[in-house]
């Protein structure tokens, strides 16, 4: 049964108009969105940020291949071009870099000292081959895998550690869903709640509509659309908030956090994100809240 | 026009309303319904607009039945009838136009004839000139005449009404019966559930008694029959 557009329009008036006319009870039902909303808000930013650690914290880790020490030049570069092949046919490989003994030295120099120049004579280091999984996860099947290579001398990446850390991550990740999760579900049965009592005080106007000959879709869409327009209020001010106040600690925290490996995520587009996040969550909690509150009151 | 077969309502609590009530009533007709409180009165009208369903038996209204309607069809079933309450059921927030204006908005009826029909009924009532009021403004008379003018504005065949004087006193009460039977005398079923003796018995027409949830006497041109 299509409805009219006259129809479409009446029911857009009656859900404004109810807004005014349920004054105090629009208030509340604001305030419960803005409050539940603000805590997602809060919760999601310092969520995405550590999961942006936590993930930089993963793709850090790389595996380190020392290859075999071979006397003749020609042999060697011939041994490290057949193993840097071997490497990149493994699929899992996302990238190798090859260093130079020479270049390896450098960097213990530049990091411990020119005590160490001495060794520039007579360099006890070996070439070495930089390998980044495409999964992180998968750096130790990779390291096994580039172990049974001929050629190398050494395959290390850290084993136990990694571990550790992925294990780390792991749980962080699911505790962070676990607590989105339990907050969203507070928010919807709070603000389902305030829309309720909302609308137990006017069920004798549902009863009405209803004897009256109402379809139960034509009692209902006011209703639903007014908790639409609570749950759009009510992300007014958290979006406001979290991108002002996320906006400040970005600028303040920028210029300490320049060269180092913690860093955080830019305001865009994680700003856009979290707000249409929470303008999403008002909409729907709205809508549903007041989707399941009017159920109730149509069997007449 | 109502037809009901052998109706029995027994409700989840045990309580047997209607046992085996079976009726004619035919399109003009005016009805009492009477008898003691607890009888099975209200059950027995709450049948006719479906908002009770019947245990067992046939209710059918305008040709449709009852019993066996989808509960999505209820709406439109309702379109066909109207009803007025003792507690007059109006929207407090809204003005006695709207009031009226609302079964007509709700059965997506054009604009121009919800203005044209609603002062039509209003006048009809006699309360062309409040329309801009509250129910709350209104004294219950005048209200229970908003409820009858929002009854019969989408033009139904019957008006079903549970005791429409119950609330009011004397001199009202004869207002909103003389209304009534403006409504009678242009063809429009009327039922009515009462308590008021003086009317039944001044104003004569067809009395169904009920007691104890069966049909204890339908008479027509009855009276009252119950001691105060």
């Amino acid at each position: 049964m299509a409805m009219k557009g006259r129809t479409i329009r009446r029911h857009f008036r009656e859900s404004f108009k109810s807004l005014g006319r349920n004054g105090w009870m629009t208030f509340a039902s604001v305030s419960a969105v803005t409050v539940t909303l603000l805590l997602v808000g809060v919760f999601a930013v310092i969520m995405m940020n550590l999961n942006k650690v936590a993930t930089d914290l993963e793709n850090d880790v790389e595996i380190r291949v020392y290859i075999d020490l071979i006397a003749d030049a020609e042999e060697a570069k011939m041994a490290e071009d057949q193993l840097v092949d071997e490497i990149h046919s493994l699929p899992e490989v996302a990238e190798v870099i090859y260093s130079s003994k020479e270049q390896e030295l450098d960097k213990l120099i530049k990091d411990f000292g020119e005590e160490l120049s001495l060794y520039e004579q007579n360099n006890p280091l070996h070439n070495v081959l930089y390998v980044k999984a495409v999964d992180p996860h998968e750096t130790a099947n990779v390291a096994k895998a580039i172990d049974k290579f001929d050629n190398t001398y050494e395959v290390k990446y850290g084993e136990g550690k990694v571990e550790k850390l992925f294990n780390f991550i792991k749980i962080s990740r699911n505790v962070g869903l676990v607590l989105i999760l339990g907050l969203l579900f507070t928010a919807m049965f709070l603000i389902s709640n305030t829309i309720r009592i909302t609308i137990v005080a006017r069920r004798d106007e549902i009863e009405i509509m209803k004897l009256v000959g109402a379809t139960n879709s034509f009692v209902r869409i006011p209703f639903v659309l007014e908790g639409m327009w609570l749950g759009i209020l009510g992300s007014i001010i958290p979006m406001v908030a979290v991108s002002v106040a996320y906006y400040n600690i970005y600028q303040i925290l920028l210029p300490r956090l320049k060269g180092q490996m913690l860093q955080i995520l830019p305001n865009t587009p994680l700003l856009y994100q979290v707000n249409g996040l929470i303008i999403t969550i008002g909409i729907l909690i709205g809508v549903w809240g007041s989707f399941m509150s009017v159920r109730k009151f149509l069997k007449v | 026009m109502i037809q009901m077969n052998n109706v029995i309502k027994k409700y989840p609590n045990g309580v047997v309303a209607t046992n085996g009530i079976t009726i004619d009533i035919r399109q003009g007709e005016f009805v009492y319904v009477v008898g003691p409180s607890g009888a099975g009165k209200s059950t027995f009208i709450k049948l006719m607009y479906r908002e009770e369903k019947a245990t067992s038996g046939d209710v059918i209204v305008n040709g449709i039945n009852l019993t066996t309607l989808k509960q999505s069809r209820i709406p439109k079933m309702r379109r066909q009838l109207g009803i007025v309450f003792q507690d007059f059921k109006l929207l407090p927030r809204l003005t006695v136009y709207e009031n009226v204006a609302f079964a007509m908005e709700v059965i997506e009826e054009q604009p121009k004839k919800i203005r044209q029909r609603v002062l039509e009924v209003l006048e009809l009532v006699g309360l062309k000139h409040k329309v801009r009021m509250l129910p709350s403004e209104l004294s219950g008379g005048e209200q229970q005449r908003v409820a009858i003018a929002r009854s019969i504005v989408n033009m139904p065949k019957v008006v079903i009404a549970d005791e429409p004087t119950g609330n009011l006193d004397p001199e009202t009460s004869w207002e909103i019966m003389n209304i009534f039977e403006e409504i009678n005398a242009r063809g429009t079923t009327i039922v009515m559930a009462t308590h008021n003796r003086e009317i039944v018995n001044t104003i004569r027409r067809r009395v169904i008694a009920i007691e104890g949830g069966m049909i204890a006497r339908d008479e027509y041109g009855g009276d009252y029959g119950y001691e105060g």
